[in-house]
């Protein structure tokens, strides 16, 4: 889609568009209005293009940070213990029946 | 004698409990007395716990007639916790509709500690939803006021504790920090808050909003009684695998030797990225003035520079995102906390969109559809993925700054207090916020916010900063500062 607004040059080409909105939106199980749409849409571009200054950056051969404690493979003893109660984590849910999780139907009707 | 006990710092409220001079029962009450006389005006609260602040204060009183020493150095002293920490079967909504009346089966580690060590936990406070604001506006339960302007913000995300510990409602507050909402709202409160070392506090039951960034931390009107508060919650917890399996250094003991004012030694860098544009002349001046005040302390100041720290805030706006997205997945309508739709017919995923449609509030919405885009194929290595490249060039600069300073100073947050509204409708604005404080998030280092002034009326913050575990560098540094003032700050508040 041609991106023909003044602005930022934007790496990968236009910024995000209403369309894709909506389908990151539907990827994230969010059911936004249209009117969230039109107010996301035109936020999320602004935000975007100052985020995507990261790419000025020559990182070419810098290695990635995706936690800062020099931590790796933190285990612990393979010992059966306690788990929360049931009866308080069922009496929390949206619904519950017969000691589970009382969820919609995953399936539709026409399967 | 309530007023009184309600001005009292926390180290002075445990000497008079632990010496039988009052109650701890006493302390609780006159505490919830002046949440009932204000917290209308400054809504620091969303829950206030009476009956259990109560009980654990007669068990601190009967502990002491049963003739036991006290269980730590806060034993009967109040707090105000910060409501993304769960506190078993007493409500925790994150400040989002999501959660509302949400029961938690369990408590967090930090709310554990809490109670072992006789701190009276008053209730829970305000918040932006999910952590992710800074001014608490993106509350869905309706902003906190600061009480130095009640027209202004607290600061956020941890707002409304910032605001309780502020208008005297506790002396002491839980926050918790991810990009700034600690220090900045202490800042703007007049208040000392720190963000431990990444690892440094238990994150068991911290309602994740950014995993490789969150830490709980103390709030508090004096540095001791921050210091204090850190020992209490700080520490090694198996059930949290990132927890540093360290013991606290000896943070209050850091805050008296501060205090005794002698920075001889001390090297202290000044960061030239984190000033100029955007930071009001007032914040710079005090920032100036406080770091003048160490040099007369025995430190010696000097400019560094961290040049990647520019590219903190868009890479900070990509990695938190990109993990909130993933940690919100959760609020699913199945297990806990709201659904919406539910009418028999639909299928589940629908309910689920309906529900996360409902339940979270805009701010919450853009950080997850910017996370989902930043993490989905094609844009990852451009976006996320550099931003995690940002992160290590960051680790970078304070490793090349530690060579030469064993502090690193900067105003705590550009501006003081901005107005309610102010910056709703504008997100780069209200991200703009946390400019100083997000180099230290990515990094996972400690860094302080200690009072330092005013600027027309209103609080001004120095932030400290140190090398990862050299956490009591910070208390040790900000105490210095408190003790030349001669009094806390908040001590100037203007009555509510």
């Amino acid at each position: 889609m041609p991106d023909d607004r003044p602005g930022p040059a934007r790496a990968g080409g236009a910024g995000i568009t209403r369309d894709e909105v909506a389908h990151l939106a539907r990827l994230a199980r969010l059911a936004v209005t249209e009117q969230e749409l039109d107010v996301f849409a035109g936020q999320l571009d602004v935000i975007l293009a100052a985020v995507a200054r990261v790419q000025e950056v020559a990182a070419a051969d810098i290695p990635p940070t995706s936690h800062a404690v020099p931590l790796t493979n933190v285990m612990r003893p393979d010992e059966v213990g306690p788990c929360l109660d049931r009866a308080a984590v069922l009496a929390a849910a949206p619904a519950a029946e017969d000691g589970r999780f009382r969820v919609p139907r995953i399936l539709d009707e026409e399967v | 004698m309530a007023d009184e006990l309600t001005r009292r710092t926390a180290a002075e409220l445990a000497a008079l409990v632990a010496a039988g001079e009052v109650s701890a029962v006493q302390v609780a009450r006159a505490h919830l007395d002046r949440i009932a006389a204000v917290d209308d005006r400054v809504h620091a609260f969303l829950h206030v716990d009476r009956d259990g602040a109560l009980a654990a204060a007669a068990a601190v009183d009967a502990r002491r007639a049963a003739g036991e020493p006290p269980a730590s150095p806060l034993a009967g002293v109040p707090l105000a916790l910060k409501d993304v920490i769960v506190t078993q079967a007493v409500p925790t909504t994150c400040g989002s509709k999501i959660l509302q009346g949400w029961l938690p089966p369990y408590d967090a580690t930090v709310t554990a500690r809490l109670k072992a060590a006789g701190v009276m936990i008053l209730g829970k406070t305000n918040m932006d939803e999910f952590a992710m604001g800074s001014s608490t506006e993106n509350s869905a339960y309706g902003p906190s006021h600061n009480p130095w302007d009640l027209s202004r913000v607290p600061g956020g995300s941890s707002g409304g504790s910032s605001a309780a510990v502020a208008a005297f409602q506790a002396p002491l507050g839980i926050g918790t920090d991810t990009g700034g909402s600690i220090r900045q709202p202490a800042a703007v409160c007049g208040l000392v808050g720190h963000k431990p070392t990444y690892g440094g506090v238990s994150r068991y039951g911290l309602v994740a909003f950014s995993s490789s960034l969150d830490q709980a931390g103390p709030l508090g009107r004096t540095v001791l009684d921050a210091a204090l508060l850190h020992q209490v919650i700080g520490g090694h917890d198996p059930a949290d695998s990132t927890s540093i399996d360290a013991p606290v250094p000896a943070l209050a003991e850091a805050a008296r030797a501060g205090a005794r004012g002698d920075l001889a030694g001390l090297r202290v860098g000044v960061v030239r990225e984190l000033g100029g544009e955007g930071y009001q002349p007032g914040v710079e001046a005090a920032a100036r003035e406080a770091v003048a005040t160490l040099e007369k302390l025995g430190a010696a100041a000097h400019e560094v520079s961290c040049p990647s720290f520019r590219y903190a805030l868009p890479a900070y706006y990509l990695i938190a995102p990109s993990e909130c997205s993933s940690n919100l997945a959760r609020f699913d309508a199945v297990r806990y906390g709201l659904r919406v739709g539910d009418d028999g017919v639909r299928v589940l995923e629908e309910v689920m969109a309906l529900t996360r449609d409902a339940g979270f509030g805009p701010e919450v919405k853009r950080r997850i559809i910017l996370g989902t885009y930043a993490l989905s194929a094609g844009y990852y290595e451009a976006y996320y993925g550099q931003a995690q490249k940002v992160r290590t060039l960051i680790s970078r600069d304070f490793a090349a700054a530690w060579r030469s300073a064993d502090v690193l100073v900067s105003p705590a947050t550009p501006t003081v207090a901005f107005g309610l509204g102010e910056r709703v409708d504008d997100p780069m604005a209200m991200y703009a916020a946390d400019l100083c404080t997000l180099p230290a998030s990515l990094a996972g280092v400690p860094a302080i916010s200690v009072p330092c002034g005013l600027s027309d009326g209103l609080p001004v913050g120095l932030q400290v900063m140190a090398p990862a575990l050299a956490d009591d560098r910070c208390y040790r540094v900000a105490a210095a500062l408190e003790a030349t003032a001669g009094h806390p700050l908040i001590d100037e508040v203007p009555p509510l």
